[in-house]
């Protein structure tokens, strides 16, 4: 039998923004199976929003993940809304809308960038970072900050987007367009990336479905899915667009699935900002007094697919229960798939190429006393914990 | 002219280290490398291991998993080494502080030279934070 070596790939990697352990049990240079530890990066934030009033949880939530900082808060507002059973501005829905748009195009941009830099070429990682940088200023200018943007609560917008500044973001986007179109034309048309990532990390329609895989992950290998479209929210049922899939499965076709969706966000917020225009300036915000008991849920399609809030209100001035549950969970364990028979140097683009975001991912560790080997806690006893605070809230009401 | 000053008057190499964060901090740290802030052009890197840094940039609030791994990573840099708490989090524990799993912030575990706050701090600011180290030492 041949002997495995173990590399470990973490927690504080270079190559890696966050704390995460990833190991590779390699057979020479072949990877034979992968494992990932997480909890460098827990910090109870479902148990800290029980202790935050409803205003004060949505710069929680936004502190979840600094690339998504929009998605939960939209989810959350979603999940909210429905338990005060409110129904925001058309004017509200258009901001909503333009600001998880950007961030999506932001988003992208920085995969794209970070893949680039994990293939070894740094030039697309600087390109793609350099052209992000046009809208975070565009963000800097409409929320007063480039990331965690606190535009979100519920009933509406803090901020309006004032018609003065509609053609200056139009400029940004046409801006970002033209950039977007040299990324497309120097990635698809690059020999040397052809090679790096076709055929590498594929993943098929039945492991997307057995691993329930969401987002680009899901699309690049056909399946259809996308929140925008399935559960309509915000100002998307409003907008002409479309959903992006790509049949490949591999590596090549997140990048295409990602790198279109560009184009789809520039062109919604477009429609937006000419809805803007329709609607009378101000008019963001409906004044909600009271959240009632009951319990209600949340979707929006991050970047990365989707998120989805479940907040249960006793009536009182925060969430007795607030469950999260962030695209990259599922999309994590397709690594199982996709990594698993490739070499070192292709599982790192394949680990990538799901655009892993690790804080949002983050759940308890399982705890194990070193001494005796005794595990404190397993995955049994944690659910059937779960389980017994479920059955509390339900009892509750 | 002292040891410590005659150590960081030139490059300074770079090593980060990111806690219990939201990945803000950390994007915006990568950020100072790119065209527009270009932190190379002070000779600054970052580097791959805290055996070949000058300076420790740790952001996000520490959690008990990290703890010990944050003064592991600090008996191994080559001393003197000076460290930088990046962000709310860092310097405070900020949003997360009164989290369960909380156990920073960073100045009670390890010797902090400068704070950079702000959540995220800007790629400037950053940049200002770093190049005020330069002038204190
Ligand atoms: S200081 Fe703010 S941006 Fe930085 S890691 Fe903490 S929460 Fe995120």
């Amino acid at each position: 039998m041949s002997k495995q070596t173990l590399i470990p790939v973490g927690p504080y990697h270079p190559l890696q923004e966050e704390p995460e352990l990833f190991k590779l049990y390699c057979d020479g240079e072949i990877v034979k199976d992968v494992k990932w530890e997480t909890g460098y990066n827990h910090r109870g934030i479902e148990k800290l929003a029980e202790k935050k009033s409803y205003d004060e949880v949505f710069f929680l939530v936004e502190r979840i993940c600094g690339i998504c900082s929009t998605s939960h808060p939209f989810a959350f507002a979603n999940s909210v809304e429905e338990i005060v059973g409110v129904e925001i501005t058309n004017r509200a829905k258009y901001i909503r809308t333009i600001i998880g748009e950007l961030e999506r195009i932001h988003s992208h941009l920085l995969w794209v960038g970070l893949a680039g830099h994990f293939l070894g070429y740094n030039t697309v990682f600087m390109w793609a970072w350099k052209y992000r940088e046009p809208v975070l200023d565009l963000f800097e200018m409409i929320t007063g900050n480039r990331n965690s943007y606190a535009m979100f609560k519920v009933g509406g917008v803090r901020r309006d987007i004032e018609n003065q500044k509609i053609p200056a973001i139009e400029g940004v986007l046409s801006l970002v367009k033209k950039k977007t179109d040299l990324l497309v034309g120097a990635i698809m048309d690059d020999p040397v990336i052809h090679a790096r990532t076709k055929g590498v990390g594929v993943l098929t329609r039945q492991d997307i479905l057995d691993f329930a895989a969401v987002g680009p992950t899901a699309r690049a290998s056909g399946v259809d899915i996308d929140v925008r479209r399935d559960d309509p929210y915000a100002a998307y049922p409003l907008v002409n667009w479309k959903v992006i899939t790509a049949e490949a499965g591999d590596v090549f076709a997140k990048a295409e699935v990602r790198l279109l969706e560009m184009y789809e966000s520039i062109s919604i917020i477009e429609q937006c900002l000419s809805g803007l225009k329709k609607e009378k300036e101000g008019d963001v915000d409906v004044k909600v007094k009271h959240i009632p008991e009951g319990y209600g849920t949340g979707r929006t399609e991050a970047p990365r697919g989707e998120v989805f809030h479940f907040v249960v209100s006793d009536g009182s001035n925060s969430p007795a229960r607030h469950k999260i549950r962030a695209p990259s969970y599922t999309n994590i364990a397709t690594f199982k798939k996709s990594c698993v028979g490739q070499s070192i140097s292709d599982a790192t683009i394949s680990l990538a190429a799901v655009d892993p975001c690790y804080c949002c991912t983050e759940r308890l560790a399982v705890a194990i006393d070193r001494q005796s080997g005794h595990r404190i806690m397993n995955a049994k006893e944690i659910i059937s914990h779960s389980a017994s605070i479920t059955d509390k809230l339900l009892q509750h009401e | 002219m002292g040891f410590k000053s005659y150590c960081f008057k030139k490059s300074l190499w770079l090593f980060h280290f990111g806690g219990a964060s939201c990945n803000n901090c950390d994007i915006e740290i990568l950020d100072c490398l790119t065209p527009r802030y270009d932190l190379e052009r002070f000779g600054m890197l970052l580097v791959g291991s805290i055996r070949h840094a000058d300076v420790l940039l740790v952001n996000g609030s520490i959690n008990k998993k990290d703890k010990p791994r944050l003064l592991e990573i600090y008996e191994q840099a080559p001393k003197p080494v000076l460290v930088v708490a990046i962000g709310a989090c860092g310097c405070t524990g900020g949003i997360f502080a009164e989290g369960n799993t909380f156990a920073g912030p960073v100045d009670k575990i390890i010797p902090v030279d400068v704070y950079i706050p702000g959540c995220p701090p800007k790629p400037e600011a950053i940049l200002a934070g770093i190049v005020k180290l330069l002038g204190k030492n």
